[in-house]
């Protein structure tokens, strides 16, 4: 099945229905065939407990209808198949040109409909986030930490997939979810590629530079694929703004408040008096005081940025 | 210790014949993922008692005796179990979603039983840590899980990779490359306290 570059949408649940309706087709040939049987042998006794019996059985059905319907619409794993259906030099091309903004904006560009490129890409940014807390004496619980990289990486790209769906919905664009999730699904390459090298090198020149170079050039692309897929001045203002500031601004928290999540969580657990060689000079300044635990993170993202862009 | 029952059904058996034959077929398997060759045998006879020893067995060793906070035993062993198992089933689902003519249950058996691999490195790296701390240790850790993450992948790969359409071969081991990587993550920034 070919990746369907249309705006229907709803394949997902076409393909539910259908299968829903076959399968009823098959039970209701099979309870018709054997109520036949049951009626001919009870006769006119059997008449009154009949009714009632077809009048339970009717619920029951009903029941089992509604129930079997959501079943096979989010349990059948062969609903997702199309959207994996791809070849490596198609994820490979995908990669590339998500670095690369097409200028021509008359005409809605292409979006391939996939889903294996944006799920592998939110995956090996949740890796090289654990990757980023590489210390090699510093105690660490793993634990959280995980869960913390996962949450993040797959709220980024769902919560921020369904806003930005919702507000083309707003401004008439022409985009479906599917679309949406592979678009943002693919601009995260950027980051994982930035997340990479200055994880490794801890140079903060290096990083702006970055931020703005490669986070500048997928949200660019993005940003003209839905200009290319949206009509009137400010719906496109409003739209790519958004997605601009949300793209650019999770990048440098990934950098910056990943960081102080790790401390935080170190100062909570260890206490504040650790041998300072048992820590890893990190390039945030340990100045801070110690941040008590995700709740107060924001405060400290922004005391972490302050201290930051105060040292330059 | 008694010896394994030659018939079953009999009073006063404590080794029965059945437990005997499924951890020698666990034996058979874990040789397998340590010699790997091209063959079906986890892949025919396929049983989740492999992954589930190695499971505990890792979870157990990446807990911290650690004196501060004692709710941390709990937490750990749960987090590791949790991110095995889930991995196992995320990539299972992926190969089949990409066309692999594999089943659930096979997938997460070999999934699981190249596991084994960074388990024994894990022991090792508990071994090493016995030693005293710096950079020597830490290179010597590193190299140890480099190596033993390389025959994780290896040994998976060529029980899988039959499984998927020749040209997407790639797509379905990247994500293998990702847990082992994950794991390997975990043993290699573990340290006691």
């Amino acid at each position: 099945m070919e990746n369907m570059d249309d705006t229907s949408g709803s394949s997902f649940e076409d393909m539910g229905e259908l299968h829903q309706r076959l399968r009823e087709e098959e039970v209701h040939a099979d309870a018709a065939a054997a109520e036949e049987e049951d009626g001919e042998f009870l006769g006119m006794k059997g008449f009154k407990g009949q009714l009632s019996r077809q009048v339970a059985d009717q619920m029951w059905q009903a029941g089992k209808r509604q129930a079997s319907r959501a079943f096979s619409l989010y349990a059948n794993i062969d609903i997702l198949r199309p959207y994996f259906d791809v070849e490596p030099a198609q994820v490979r091309s995908r990669l590339l040109e998500s670095m690369i903004p097409i200028k021509m904006v008359n005409f809605p560009q292409k979006i391939a409909g996939e889903l294996y490129g944006p799920l592998m890409l939110v995956f090996t940014l949740v890796a090289i986030l654990l990757h980023g807390m590489k210390t090699s004496d510093t105690i660490i619980r793993e634990g959280t930490l995980m869960g913390t990289a996962i949450g993040t990486c797959f709220g980024y790209w769902l919560g921020v997939s369904s806003f930005i769906y919702f507000l083309a919905y707003l401004c008439n664009a022409q985009i479906t979810m599917l679309q949406m999730l592979a678009l943002l699904g693919y601009g995260l390459f950027g980051h994982c590629i930035v997340l990479f090298i200055t994880y490794n090198i801890h140079l903060h020149a290096l990083f702006y530079l970055f931020w703005l170079l490669v986070g500048g050039l997928s949200t660019l692309r993005m940003v003209a694929v839905l200009v290319s897929r949206t009509v009137g001045p400010t719906q496109r203002l409003l739209l790519c703004g958004t997605l601009a500031a949300l793209h650019m601004l999770f990048l440098l928290y990934l950098h910056f408040a990943y960081h102080k999540v790790v401390e935080g969580i170190l100062d909570t657990l260890e206490g504040p008096n650790i041998p300072p060689m048992q820590r890893v000079p990190r390039d945030i300044p340990a100045a801070l005081p110690a941040a008590r635990l995700p709740a107060t993170v924001l405060n400290a993202t922004a005391k972490a940025v302050m201290v930051t862009l105060q040292s330059h | 210790m008694a010896k394994a029952a030659e018939s079953s059904g009999e009073p006063g058996t404590t080794w029965p014949r059945p437990l005997m034959r499924d951890l020698k077929a666990v034996g058979k398997k874990f040789m397998h993922v340590l010699y790997p060759r091209k063959s079906n045998t986890l892949l025919r006879d396929w049983d989740l008692w492999g992954p589930l020893i190695l499971c505990v067995t890792l979870a157990l060793m990446l807990q911290r005796s650690s004196v501060d906070s004692e709710k941390d035993g709990g937490p750990q062993f749960a987090e590791v179990f949790v991110i095995v198992w889930f991995g196992a089933v995320t990539i299972t689902l992926n190969s089949k979603l990409l066309g692999g003519n594999i089943s659930f249950f096979q997938s997460l058996c070999v999934l699981g039983y190249c596991i084994l691999p960074l388990t024994v490195a894990m022991l090792v790296c508990r071994l090493v840590l016995l030693a005293e701390q710096g950079p020597i240790n830490f290179m010597v850790r590193l190299f140890v899980v480099i190596v033993m993450f390389a025959w994780s992948i290896v040994a998976s790969t060529a029980f899988l990779a039959d499984s998927q359409p020749p040209n997407r071969k790639a797509l379905a081991i990247y994500p293998v490359f990702l847990f082992y990587f994950v794991i390997s993550w975990m043993i290699l920034t573990f340290t006691p306290q």
